[in-house]
């Protein structure tokens, strides 16, 4: 089962476009990471797929692969379209598509960040969310957090085992600091 | 070397500094930036070159978060995604596990969800409103919205016993019914509220300096706006007319009539700033019409589909949208079969809305970023999720 | 002496304890329960606290909503820009202790981890009352404080 979307993108790539991906979700494909800014910009400028714009791009750990799922969008047409790209876990990396879609600029970003794909020809590949010393990529499954950053410690006292308090001797109250 | 210069350095190479220019920093704590956002201003002065966004200073893992939480146990944690339409964030994690799930909600629940974001998006509406007028000097307009929030928290309040961060949408349905005497109570704070806008015009809408700060301020072109993925009110703003309620419809709008405004470059130029304010306000009038004909064709019934306690869904995935006050916020949802979800991704508005600026900012003089943040409706926690 | 000095403590600490000047310091949802509260129903300025921006002329600073460590270090930087006396209120879970944050790879779970906090407020966010109590116990302890005595040392 599949859609006029995800047919016609097949038709004008054939060996970079296979799918369908995911039953109940018929406009969906799976492309090849190399082709991966041409069948994306066939999509914005295609008359009928049309699709304007990228509403989201998502990066999700398999145990055994990297997914870019990215979501379309055509506001003229009022269609969806969802192309999925496969990447190999251990080096992953793709081509930017910030070129077709300024809005990939940012998640591209993101997700270099918290899942460590690196994307090829982006402008300007940092940090977005996480502070720039930060170690690890805590999407992936496999993250541990660190136990402290900048001194400050990563674990909270159990607030189940009393502390005894501290009292001022002679009963004054301290000094306004 | 310390993080910060060595990002500073990076930056010096890409800005190509030249003589006279000065770096000077806006934030993460500041009257203006709509939370903890910041910017690093290169400037001659007054006029700025670059405006270089840095945000993360909110980052709280929500989407880590969401692989740890069973699925019930997450909807708290939607409401902090965007904490002044928590309503809608809820909306749309319902909307994605409920696809997931396959199952549907009760017709009153639905009404009861349209009431409940269409009551949030104008509170949401009034701080955007608000907040833009005092961050160029105005302080009343915020103050009487501020009472008049004062008693959309008192409704909430009402109804499911939290004045901001609701947890009021539950997977398949609402959480609690409406009170007694609620859709009366409602009715007549509408009737005094909406005379407030046309005061809240009077005021600040039409007063010359303050369309004079906005007005032919920062103009996005539509196909700029769609290229840099803004929603929401943003890209009505710029003449796009895309509203999810009307045009992917979900929920019970396609039963509602109301407009979608739209910029039309009411004192200036289509997509400037005045524009982006207008839309809100008068998205704030829709909304009031939205909740009156929501209880009069409010039916009685059901409040919650039957989706048990310990949710387990079948693998898959879904992607939901809904219509947040800032646009349109997107869920996507992958789930393995377990009790939690296997990813979700949260795509909101304030994330494309901030990544636009630097892009504008060229040019710009520092007070006329101040009313492209406030305009852009950017708020922190969508940003950093 | 003791006399003089006395009402001329009682004199000052009324003056501070009636002008409070908090920093404008919103970090997440509390931010906005902190903006209601200075709003017109509960409204702070009438406990003379007025919202400043800078931490130079604050106070107090109402750490309201989640500290992530990549703005502890700044909240750190805005504390010590804050002449003394200053005090800190802790507003919400997240200030408090992580709040419902404990997980999270990225949050400080607990804002006196980097700064001495003097108050505590519960809630998630905190109501505007609670608010208003917390400035209220902060005046009653500044209208308590010793300034020109020193603190007596404990007797062995």
């Amino acid at each position: 089962m599949s859609g006029p979307l995800a047919d016609r993108l097949r038709a004008q790539f054939p060996e970079a476009v296979t799918g369908p991906e995911q039953k109940g979700v018929p406009e969906a494909v799976q492309v090849a990471v190399g082709a991966l800014p041409e069948v994306c910009r066939f999509c914005r400028d295609d008359s009928e797929l049309d699709l304007q714009a990228l509403s989201c791009l998502s990066g999700v750990d398999y145990p055994d692969r990297i997914e870019l799922v990215y979501h379309l969008i055509s506001y003229r047409r009022k269609h969806e379209l969802v192309l999925k790209v496969r990447l190999d876990r251990d080096r992953p990396q793709a081509p930017t598509v910030a070129e077709v879609w300024k809005a990939a600029n940012w998640h591209e970003r993101e997700c270099f960040d918290l899942l460590g794909v690196t994307f090829a020809g982006h402008p300007d590949l940092r940090r977005l969310l996480l502070p720039d010393d930060w170690v690890g990529y805590p999407l992936r499954k496999d993250y541990a957090p660190p136990t402290e950053y900048h001194g400050m410690s990563h674990h909270r006292a159990d607030p189940l085992r009393p502390v005894a308090p501290e009292v001022h001797a002679g009963g004054e109250v301290p000094r306004a600091r | 070397m310390p993080a910060e210069l060595k990002d500073l350095a990076q930056l010096r190479e890409m800005a190509l500094p030249i003589a006279g220019e000065t770096m000077v920093n806006m934030g993460p704590q500041h009257p203006s930036t709509h939370g903890v956002l910041n910017f690093l201003l290169v400037t001659d002065g007054e006029v700025m070159h670059r405006a270089i966004p840095h945000v993360g200073y909110l980052h709280r893992g929500m989407e880590k978060l969401a692989e740890e939480v069973p699925y019930h146990g997450y909807m708290p944690f939607t409401d902090r995604l965007d904490y002044l339409a928590a309503m809608s964030a809820n909306q749309g994690y319902a909307m994605a596990v409920e696809k997931l799930l396959g199952c549907g909600v009760p017709p009153r629940a639905e009404w009861l969800r349209l009431i409940a974001c269409e009551l949030n998006r104008i509170a949401s509406h009034l701080v955007a409103t608000g907040t833009m007028a005092m961050d160029l000097g105005a302080f009343t307009p915020f103050i009487h919205w501020l009472r008049e929030r004062e008693v959309i928290n008192d409704l909430t309040e009402a109804l499911c016993g939290s004045r901001l961060t609701y947890h009021y949408l539950r997977i398949g349905g609402v959480g609690y019914d409406l009170p007694a005497g609620f859709a009366d109570r409602t009715l007549r704070w509408l009737d005094h509220f909406e005379p407030m806008i046309d005061e809240f015009d009077r005021l600040i809408s039409h007063n010359e300096i303050f369309v004079a700060r906005l007005a032919n301020v920062s103009p996005i072109g539509a196909a700029m706006a769609i290229d840099y993925g803004l929603v929401g009110p943003n890209l009505r703003a710029s003449g796009v007319d895309w509203d999810l309620r009307r045009d992917l419809a979900y929920s019970v709008y396609p039963e509602c009539q109301f407009e979608v405004p739209l910029g039309r470059g009411y004192r200036g130029v289509v997509g400037d700033c005045y524009d982006r304010f207008v839309v809100r306000v008068l998205e704030i009038r829709e909304s009031c019409r939205l909740l009156r004909q929501a209880f009069e064709r409010l039916p009685e019934g059901e409040i919650q589909a039957k989706v048990g306690r310990k949710l387990k869904l079948p693998a898959g995935e879904a992607y939901a949208r809904v219509e947040a006050p800032r646009g349109e916020m997107g869920f996507y949802l992958v789930s393995d079969g377990g009790e939690s979800p296997y990813r979700l991704k949260v795509r909101t508005g304030s994330f494309s809305a901030m990544s636009i600026i630097e892009a504008l900012s060229h040019g710009l003089m520092i007070a006329d970023l101040v009313a492209l943040i406030g305009s852009l409706d950017v708020i922190a926690p969508e940003v950093d999720r | 002496m003791e006399c003089i000095l006395t009402s001329a403590e009682w004199f000052l600490n009324w003056g501070r304890a009636s002008s409070i000047w908090y920093l404008l310091f919103g970090s997440a949802c509390c931010g906005i329960e902190l903006m209601q509260t200075g709003g017109p129903r509960t409204d702070l300025d009438r406990f003379g606290a007025v919202p400043r921006a800078t931490p130079r002329q604050a106070d107090l600073m109402i750490v309201a909503g989640t500290i992530t460590y990549k703005m502890a270090e700044r909240l750190r930087l805005l504390y010590e820009q804050m002449a003394e006396p200053r005090y800190v209120i802790a507003m919400g879970s997240c200030a408090n202790c992580g709040g419902l944050f404990q997980r999270s790879y990225a949050v400080l779970k607990g804002v006196d981890k980097v700064i001495p906090v003097d108050l505590y407020i519960p809630g998630c966010a905190p109501r505007p009352e609670a608010l208003a109590d917390a400035i209220v116990k902060l005046q009653q302890r500044m209208r308590q404080e010793k300034w020109l005595r020193t603190v007596r040392a404990p007797q062995p």
